[in-house]
């Protein structure tokens, strides 16, 4: 039996829109033999990592909390995918943007202003774009393969974090624990509703998302992106640059994640400490995806996505699985997605004779 | 044991999964497949050798246990790139996070446990010889492989026949595919060596550099052995010399630490990451050179006419 791909004639609509869905089920069933193997009875244990936290106010909370920075990460990368720039460094910019806010409320703690917060995000923003900016120069400029660069610096920069909370930054009350000093009421993100956690970086999030697809959808910004990402040479053709684009998009999705650091700290955590993250950044760009590389769709993927970090800090509690299923099912949900993204541009026909079996050299 | 012997030994030790993980890469890069899932199937490789050796108490199995991982992991990524022509960067980097995710969760009940280190082979008259003896002949079967792999690879690429369909398929599969090479075929066999070495590179690290299980434990070597075979420029011989300057910018930091010059230890830590960056900026601000050397159809899918 062969697999036999016949390219179709346009895009499958139908399929474009499946394809998620698809993705999803097969996620979910996987999931289930993952948990029969691991000895427990799949249907409940999917319903407590899937359905249960759905169904309480908390949960919904921390959905919404772990939702923000994936779809403000993810909807970043999608420019640079569309555009053909694999930045996959977004981790990296989360840290950077965490650091660079964070300058306001640790080394000038005791300013006290209304202005903290807003000076904190803008920093945020500007030290995850300039952090993505190295890659970019590289890319731009040298020539330089900005998937292994940009992949390099997050790992020099979750060891920069490292040192500076154990170091320079490592709060003076903190008995020796590698935590810098607890942010001040006037730097941490306000709540968005009494019931629960979730806090402002939920609606940046939202408001980021709804404007990028604005702008994919009805500005020349966006068609450039696409033409671009399509063909090179067809975007040289009609005036647009590749070199400004990767420095546009990368510093973008940079901003993004810079914002989506600091909203983290600001918001959830309160102060530095060595991690930050439960890998945001990659987990983003699965979340970029599902979502088909389209901004609304990353809102619903990275809800998604959410869930399965509050699933697996569910089922951890229920059935005393480790969750480090979360991090098998978001790959194999990325898995997924790819091999049902192939639906749209393929037809897929299983061969099962010897005979009208053109040997896949030669003949055509 | 002088001291310069003894550092010379660790270089060896962190070079070697380097030089295995980048020189299966290399193969499947040749035939025109990027693979970025060298981190998954390392860490893939390195929990399975470590859980094999554990169940068998042999080492040997554990390798050949890590082995077969990485291939078989390899697989996936064969399917989706190859049968169903997903974006092999964006499959790359799924193999990558389901490999981390799934080592995790196999290696959970064998975190803290102590493993059982492969044992060296020493061979006989030639580890006498001073200094380079020890060095080079009281290694272990990984170490003996990863340069005989070398070796055999180098002759394969480019004195075999098959080897010149591999780099002809890379160069250019739709001239390969007209001459009747099978393109697809001989990029599976490519991947699946990719997927072999990185998994015994995997098994080196949990079997020899450190001797138990750690998450994570691959640490971004599978991202630096990408990164080597840019710097390579595609041969097997620049690959080794890569990797073992890699292994000792590695190990410095170590010896940096030991020395206690002052310098925080996550600045030596990075330093890895930090030279690899650099390397690539050297290596790759030539346009035209990077040009040549790249093969021609790297990374770009391949769908047979009918």
């Amino acid at each position: 039996m062969r697999i036999e791909l016949e390219r179709r004639a346009n895009p499958s609509l139908l399929f474009s829109v499946l394809s998620p869905f698809l993705a999803l089920t097969l996620t979910v069933f996987a999931g289930g033999i993952m948990f029969a193997l691991l000895g427990k009875d799949p249907v409940s244990a999917l319903y407590s990592f899937f359905i249960e936290p759905l169904l309480d106010i908390w949960s919904l909370h921390e959905i919404a909390i772990k939702a923000a920075p994936l779809i403000l990460i993810g909807a970043g990368l999608s420019v640079c995918y569309r555009s053909n720039n694999w930045n996959i460094g977004a981790e990296g910019q989360f840290i950077a943007g965490a650091i660079a806010g964070a300058i306001v409320p640790v080394v000038f703690h005791d300013w006290h202003s209304s202005l903290v917060l807003p000076l904190m995000l803008i920093f945020g923003m500007i030290g995850g774009a300039l952090y993505a900016a190295i890659p970019a120069f590289l890319k731009a400029q040298m020539n330089t393969n900005e998937i292994l660069t940009s992949l390099m610096l997050v790992y020099i920069a979750q060891l920069f974090l490292d040192w500076l909370v154990r170091g320079p930054w490592r709060s003076p009350d903190a008995y020796n624990f590698p935590v810098t000093r607890d942010f001040a009421p006037e730097a941490i993100l306000p709540e968005l509703i009494s019931s629960g956690r979730a806090n402002l970086g939920f609606v940046f999030a939202i408001v980021a998302a709804v404007g990028l697809w604005i702008m994919m959808r009805y500005t020349l910004k966006g068609f450039e992106i696409t033409v671009l990402g399509q063909s090179e040479r067809a975007g040289r053709f009609a005036g647009f640059s590749s070199k400004r684009m990767i420095w546009f998009s990368m510093l973008l999705s940079g901003a993004f994640a810079g914002l989506a650091g600091i909203s983290e700290v600001s918001g959830v955590i309160g102060k530095l400490q060595p991690i930050i993250s439960p890998g945001y950044g990659f987990t983003a760009i699965i979340v970029a995806f599902l979502g088909r590389l389209n901004p609304l769709g990353i809102i619903a993927a990275g809800l998604f996505l959410a869930l399965t970090y509050v699933g697996g800090e569910a089922v951890q509690l229920t059935l005393g699985v480790s969750d480090k299923v979360t991090r098998v099912f978001q790959g194999l949900l990325l898995f997924f997605v790819l091999s049902c993204d192939t639906l749209i541009q393929y037809r897929i026909r299983l061969v099962f004779s010897r005979f009208g079996q053109t040997s896949e050299g030669g003949a055509h | 044991m002088g001291i310069i012997e003894a550092i010379l030994l660790t270089v060896v030790t962190a070079a070697t999964p380097l030089v295995l993980a980048s020189l299966g890469e290399l193969v499947s890069e040749r035939a025109g497949v990027l693979n970025l899932g060298v981190e998954g199937m390392m860490v893939m490789g390195a929990v399975l050798a470590f859980a094999a050796t554990q169940a068998t108490g042999s080492p040997y199995i554990g390798i050949l246990a890590g082995i077969a991982c990485g291939a078989l992991f390899s697989l996936l990524f064969g399917f989706l790139t190859l049968t169903l022509v997903a974006n092999q960067v964006a499959t790359g980097l799924a193999l990558t996070i389901l490999g981390l995710g799934v080592s995790g969760q196999i290696g959970e009940p064998y975190v803290g446990m102590s493993g059982v280190k492969l044992q060296p082979i020493v061979i006989p008259l030639l580890s006498d010889i001073p200094f380079i003896g020890p060095i080079l002949f009281k290694q272990d079967l990984i170490f003996y492989l990863s340069i005989a792999l070398v070796f055999g690879v180098n002759w394969f690429l480019f004195r075999s026949r098959a080897g010149l369909k591999i780099r002809a398929i890379g160069d250019n599969h739709a001239s390969a595919h007209a001459l009747g090479i099978h393109v697809i075929r001989t990029r599976y066999l490519a991947v699946m060596f990719g997927g072999a070495c990185a998994g015994l590179a995997g098994a080196q690290l949990s079997l020899v550099y450190t001797p138990q299980w750690v998450e994570n434990m691959s640490a971004g070597r599978g991202w630096i052995a990408l990164a080597l075979v840019v710097f390579a420029s595609w041969r097997p011989w620049r690959l080794l010399a890569g990797g073992y300057l890699f292994g000792a910018v590695s190990i410095s930091q170590l010896h940096a630490q030991a020395l206690g010059l002052g310098i925080p230890s996550q600045f030596l830590s990075a330093l890895p990451y930090a030279a690899t960056v650099i390397v690539l900026i050297l290596i790759s601000h030539n346009r035209r050179m990077t040009l040549i050397n790249t093969p021609a159809c790297l990374g770009k899918p391949f769908v047979p006419d009918r």
